[in-house]
């Protein structure tokens, strides 16, 4: 009992000490509470974070004050694009009686790495390892031969007035400042112009078989932007032809030990020491290996970005990571907004859908376009109850020769988009999706013969059968526009060399002759030029002065450093392990692309890109997953890295559009077009070229302007029509 | 009227060069028959990816039919079965419901797989680099219209240009001979009147790069000409031949 009892007791007393505990705590509680809650402690701890914040305040203005400087010194900051003086006619001739070379035993004691083996590259690694240079050359396909160069179909330009129809350096300068919708620097186009015909002549001694009269000497047929017939051409394949040139002269390079070769291998990084570019980082595409190398300059062929769009017509693999490299180490990124988008392309099927083929713009010499005059046909093609075939004359509508009498179907290529774009955005679209217009050689085949059109464009045809299933000479084909060019790149001086000393830019990639808009054949030119006939030249004048500079070992620190931040990269892509594949996320940055910063472009369009596009990065790298391993050919982790570089290109070319408020060439903004919807320029506010420079991760970037001065040619509307 | 099939696919894996290979079997619903046939490769990648399981490797770029990087030996044909395309340029609507389709890498000697369905062409890099060339370097050349060519032989010139090195020939070959993609090199110089003044040396040169590099001989079986995507006429193994063996006489 006893037992019983002092239990009792015990279990009363701890309930006791356990309610005194309660009551102690409340009473504490409240007193706390009103202390806490007394106007004097109420008063210290405002002013507390009143003093904090005004504290917080201050260096966020110092801050957002220092950055503002930073801008304003920068926008201050000329860009200096080295033109030569003297008459347009004389510049190019100037520079090069007035340049500094280097002579042939100085020569062998210099190393050059060319990255990428398209027109530019390939041409350009060939030239310099002629000339006496150690070049090192570096494409991502397994061969030099198969850079997206290849592709081409339609030709090349040149000023060799072979016709007779009144072409000259001028007039080829001219067409080509007018069709880049005056947004191109005069110095540079008037030299393309001129080395032009240096080219045909160059690759004709190649063994480059161009299309020949029946006298033996060479053809030629016209392109659009230009009333002359002065592109070359070897059948629809004049890309393939005339890279297989260059790469015939690259190869009798490579087997005299002049210029070794690195294939499956891509830049990842470009290696500055004292502010020079002095080497590369790559990775080696079958083993996964990072490796360094040492070059005295750095010459960059690596294409355009075209790619930002997903569906294009570039390759699977054209990629603009080399070009983000370069900007992310100094050297601005110019016009990024301005891309081509080409009127002939076979249009959309299918989600699955992984590129987009182009069809010839040479096909606009025999080829008419037209759409429906009548809604209803247009209707009943979209239902596929009527065919084209089915539509009389009478009821077609051959839009581009109705708005555009003087260029009739060979208007520039922006222009001819555009147009389409009108047509089926009104409802004329003659495919399922509604967006389609017709290229009808019906009326060819009429005038010259089946045989004859065959003959020209026989190739075209049938890969366009292949592809569609349909057969192009019984019905019209079907072509809608697509993302093919990219005008903007990587900004380069006269010499073609970035902001960054001892780093050359070339071709595609780089940003300097076709303004806002290419003419057709225009590129190929542009390519071989640089590679052949300009940067030879130039980059002496830069190495001259290297000769004394001796081979770096790549054990220095500048090279580590490079190594690690990409080794780095690697493993935090690999590590994130998401749930989304690459191409999934790349699909829709694409959709993103095409639907606000593609043909018609407006402000409330460009911010929400914008927002669209932050949100893609964050999608990226949270989301993402890389299977595979790293030391191992790993091609998801290929487009992974080139996926995160393409996220910041479509930000810069949404930024950029935004920016430029006025339309010109294939910028189209439509706050900014004439009453019959012609692009309307903003001379006075936007005759510049937009120079962007990178301000670190997360930071918003900050543009310079190099302003467009036309000492020679007066600025005039485009007119295609009259 | 999109149509779709349903496919199983025998699939050569082979995790690297010395790894050993076998085929893995793939089923593949409602493809569509207007996709090519890469992109139906894609969408089984997507498939693999998702269930975490690495992607087929396969050698693809421009695909458009022109770059030569595509190379799958399908059901038996280099570039699979029609005819005068690469593989790039087949769809989907050239096969049945219900088919297996099988799916190798090219079959050759001289080119070693580097992962699944990839190889190593190099050895047609080396060729090239042996002579198929002209010796001219950049600048100092004489106007493009200096030297009338007749039309008949630039567009001979032209046919055999259009090879678009991808090796199709070598894999069709039971020899696993390159002679079509040397002959056409050859031969295209050898018709123009720039690539007539090395023709001899250039396609002594040239066979004999081939022969060290492993590839078999020719024996005038036709099976390069019948497969190459571009359609490279046999005519030209001819005309290498006349080359190769004026120019032995020359020595």
């Amino acid at each position: 009992m006893a037992k019983k009892d002092n239990k009792q007791d015990l279990a009363k007393a701890v309930k006791n000490v356990k309610e005194a505990i309660t009551d102690a705590v409340d009473a504490v509680t409240d007193k706390v509470k009103d202390v806490v809650n007394s106007p004097e402690v109420q008063e210290a701890v405002d002013t507390v974070a009143e003093k904090v914040s005004s504290v917080v305040n201050e260096v966020k203005d110092a801050v957002s004050d220092k950055i503002k400087d930073i801008k304003v010194q920068m926008e201050n900051e000329k860009i200096d694009a080295k033109i030569p003086e003297g008459p347009l006619a004389e510049k190019w001739t100037n520079y090069k009686a007035h340049q500094k070379l280097v002579n042939p035993a100085n020569k062998r004691r210099l190393d050059i790495i060319v990255v990428g083996t398209g027109l530019a590259g390939a041409s350009a690694a060939a030239s310099l390892a002629e000339m006496g240079f150690n070049v090192l050359s570096f494409c991502i396909q397994d061969s030099p031969r198969r850079a997206h160069s290849i592709a081409a179909q339609g030709g090349i330009n040149a000023a060799k007035n072979y016709q007779n129809d009144g072409d000259s350096v001028y007039r080829l300068f001219y067409d080509t400042i007018k069709g880049g919708d005056y947004r191109a620097r005069e110095a540079n186009v008037y030299r393309l112009a001129e080395v032009s015909n240096n080219i045909i002549d160059q690759c004709v001694a190649q063994g480059v078989p161009f299309a020949r009269e029946y006298g033996g000497l060479l053809d030629n047929r016209s392109f659009g932007g230009a009333q002359v017939s002065r592109t070359f051409y070897a059948k629809g394949q004049t890309g393939q032809q005339l890279l297989l040139g260059a790469y015939s002269a690259l190869s009798r390079q490579i087997g005299k030990g002049k210029v070794k070769m690195y294939s499956r291998y891509e830049m990842l990084d470009v290696v500055i020491i004292d502010g020079r570019a002095r080497g590369i980082i790559a990775r080696n595409l079958v083993t996964g290996k990072i490796e360094r190398f040492f070059a005295h300059a750095v010459v960059i062929g690596s294409g355009g970005y075209g790619n930002t769009f997903f569906l294009s017509t570039n390759a699977m693999a054209s990629n603009g990571s080399a070009a983000m490299q370069m900007y992310r180490k100094g050297a601005y990124f110019a016009n990024p907004c301005f891309a081509q988008i080409h009127p002939t392309c076979i249009p959309v099927h299918g989600d699955y859908q992984s590129k987009l083929t182009l069809m010839s713009e040479s096909l606009r010499n025999d080829g008419r376009i037209w759409v429906p005059k009548k809604l209803e046909d247009a209707k009943a093609l979209q239902q596929g109850k009527k065919k084209g075939r089915d539509i009389p004359e009478e009821d077609r509508d051959y839009y581009l020769e109705r708005r555009y009498p003087a260029f009739g179907n060979l208007v520039p290529r922006d222009v001819a988009s555009r147009a389409a774009k009108e047509r089926c955005d009104a409802g004329y679209g003659v495919n399922s999706t509604g967006l389609a217009v017709f290229l009808d050689f019906s009326e060819a085949i009429e005038r010259m013969g089946k045989p004859a059109v065959e003959a020209k464009y026989g190739n075209l045809f049938q890969m366009y059968e292949k592809i569609v299933d349909e057969n192009p000479y019984e019905n019209p084909m079907m072509i809608y526009p697509a993302i093919h060019y990219t005008m903007g790149g990587i900004w380069v001086d006269y010499e073609l060399m970035t902001s960054i000393k001892g780093l050359f830019c070339i071709g595609e990639a780089n940003f300097s002759d076709h303004g806002a808009n290419r003419l057709g054949a225009s590129a190929l030119m542009q390519g071989l030029a640089d590679g052949y006939f300009v940067l030879p030249y130039t980059i002496q004048n830069y190495l001259a002065d290297q000769i004394s500079v001796p081979r770096m070992s790549t054990d220095r620190p500048e090279f580590e450093e490079a190594e690690k931040a990409v080794k780095d990269k690697i493993n935090k892509i690999m590590s994130i392990k998401g749930s989304r594949s690459v191409d999934s996320i790349h699909r829709e940055l694409g959709l993103i692309m095409w639907e606000f910063v593609g043909m018609g472009r407006t402000e409330a369009g460009l911010k929400t890109a914008l927002e669209k596009i932050k949100e893609i990065r964050k999608l990226f790298w949270s989301e993402v997953y890389v299977p595979g391993r790293i030391d191992d050919l790993n091609v998801e982790l290929e487009k992974a890295l080139r996926l995160a570089d393409f996220i910041e290109i479509g930000e810069l070319m949404a930024r950029d559009a935004l920016m430029r408020e006025e339309s010109c060439g294939g910028h189209f903004r439509e706050e900014y077009q004439t009453p019959e919807g012609e692009a309307l320029r903003q001379d006075d506010k936007f005759s510049f070229a937009s120079c962007w420079k990178y301000m670190g991760e997360g930071q918003e970037p900050v543009m310079l302007k190099e302003p467009l001065d036309y000492e020679f040619v007066t600025r005039q509307t485009r007119n295609y029509k009259s | 009227m999109d149509k779709t099939i349903n496919i199983t696919l025998k699939v050569w894996r082979q995790a690297g060069p010395k790894a050993p290979g076998k085929f893995e079997t793939y089923k593949l619903d409602n493809v569509s028959t207007d996709a090519s046939f890469l992109e139906m490769l894609d969408i089984l990648n997507e498939q693999l990816i998702k269930e975490h399981k690495e992607p087929i490797a396969f050698d693809h770029d421009c695909r458009e039919g022109i770059c030569g990087m595509c190379s799958l030996y399908i059901n038996g044909h280099p570039h699979g079965p029609d005819s005068a395309i690469t593989t790039c340029q087949l769809h989907m609507r050239k096969f049945k419901d219900g088919e297996t389709i099988t799916v190798e890498p090219w079959r050759s000697n001289a080119f070693p797989v580097i992962k699944d369905l990839m190889v190593d062409r190099r050895a047609y890099d080396k060729i090239i680099q042996a002579g198929g060339f002209v010796s001219v370097n950049t600048g100092g050349v004489p106007d493009a219209n200096a030297i009338p060519i007749p039309k008949a032989k630039a567009d001979e010139a032209m046919d055999d240009a259009s090879c678009i090195g991808c090796g199709a020939c070598a894999a069709a070959c039971k020899n696993g001979s390159a002679m079509l993609f040397v002959a056409a090199k050859v031969s295209q110089l050898a018709l123009l009147p720039q690539g007539k003044v090395e023709a001899a040396k250039r396609a002594k040169a040239m066979v004999a790069k081939m022969d060290e590099l492993g590839f078999g001989n020719c024996t005038n079986t036709g099976a390069c000409a019948a497969e190459c995507p571009k359609s490279v006429p046999l005519s030209a193994i001819a005309r290498l031949n006349r080359e190769f063996i004026c120019a032995k006489f020359q020595d």
